[in-house]
């Protein structure tokens, strides 16, 4: 139950982040924040008690004895498309900076809220 | 102002997706799916390490795109950072130290990410891990001698090459068995290095397309530092 807590404050405080932060850097990294949270949600949810990592490497491994694999595919794509998105993002934030010569949105117009 | 207005906020998000949360049960069973995978993954993929073969065997349509959407996002980035002068990285090195260290940690990281995706199907690891991995082992060079280039002609080949070693796996499934991706090699006997059929084939490709377009990507970003 703590990993359900422990994931939902970091997508809380990722978006926190991206809500309240002026630094368009600050900003990206709170996007990343809350990917992270996301996938300590999913794979707390793949979990069951005393049980290992689905791998069987030797035969003292049974079935019954492992986690939900399904989360753990799930959460290895989501990584990988979230470091596409971060990488994205980061290339557009380079673009913003050369063009305004400041990373604070404020100062950006017609980017505020 | 503002920060009060997004406490308040996120503190409602955060209730109420909590109070839903608390309605799973934590720890306690399996989805049916995960059941069948874990029941079956050794007898029908050769692969013991299940979360392999979720990945490359029964969804590996689905690594297709997302090896794709990789793939977009490394084109995108070099899309918007394209500049026509083409600039050089400014050229100063790290301290001695860095620099000698790097020198001898490059081609053990080099190493272990081929290490971690060649035995994908036995142990927690595979093509993005690795793939990541050597990534960061060419992000080391770069940042200690920042004279050190790669050959984008070699990455083009290179990431061209898996991916259509990727494909080519794929469509052989559909030539001599029944469906995309088949696994159409013997399986071998599990918990050896030449088994689950085409798996490993896969994820060296994986692998080796993850590494090169990360290369690339980390090139592409640290080409704009002035």
């Amino acid at each position: 139950m703590v990993y359900y807590l422990a994931g939902i404050l970091l997508i809380l405080i990722g978006m926190y982040a991206v809500l309240v932060k002026k630094n368009i850097i600050k900003i990206v990294i709170g996007l990343s924040i809350v990917n992270s949270g996301i996938n300590l949600l999913l794979i707390a949810i793949g979990y069951v008690k005393d049980s290992t990592a689905p791998i069987f490497s030797s035969d003292n491994f049974k079935a019954s004895q492992m986690v939900d694999p399904v989360p753990q595919a799930l959460v290895l794509t989501a990584i990988v498309i979230g470091l596409g998105v971060t990488a994205v993002a980061l290339a557009l934030v380079i673009r913003l900076y050369d063009h305004h010569k400041t990373l604070n949105i404020n100062k950006i117009r017609k980017l505020k809220w | 102002m503002r920060k009060v207005t997004a406490v308040i906020l996120l503190g409602l998000v955060g209730y109420y997706l909590f109070s839903y949360f608390l309605e799973i049960p934590f720890g306690e069973n399996r989805s049916s799916v995960g059941d069948y995978y874990l029941e079956n993954t050794v007898e029908q993929t050769g692969s013991v390490n299940t979360v392999t073969s979720i990945i490359v065997s029964y969804r590996g349509f689905d690594t297709l795109g997302e090896v794709t959407v990789l793939f977009l996002a490394a084109t995108g980035l070099g899309a918007i950072l394209f500049d026509k002068k083409g600039k050089k990285r400014r050229r100063q090195h790290a301290s001695l130290i860095v620099r000698v260290s790097a020198h001898l940690i490059y081609p053990l990281i080099i190493l272990l990410g081929a290490y971690v995706f060649i035995h994908g199907h036995l142990t927690p690891g595979g093509g993005f891990q690795g793939g990541a991995i050597i990534a960061t082992g060419v992000l080391l060079m770069f940042m200690s001698y920042r004279s050190f280039e790669v050959s984008h002609k070699f990455l083009t080949y290179l990431e061209s090459l898996a991916g259509i070693t990727f494909v080519v796996v794929g469509f052989a499934g559909l030539i001599w068995g029944s469906s995309f991706l088949e696994n159409i090699l013997p399986l071998g006997i599990p918990n050896q290095l030449f088994s689950a059929g085409v798996i490993p084939i896969i994820y060296i490709a994986v692998g080796l397309k993850v590494g090169a377009e990360l290369t690339g990507l980390l090139d592409n970003l640290l080409k704009t530092i002035k």
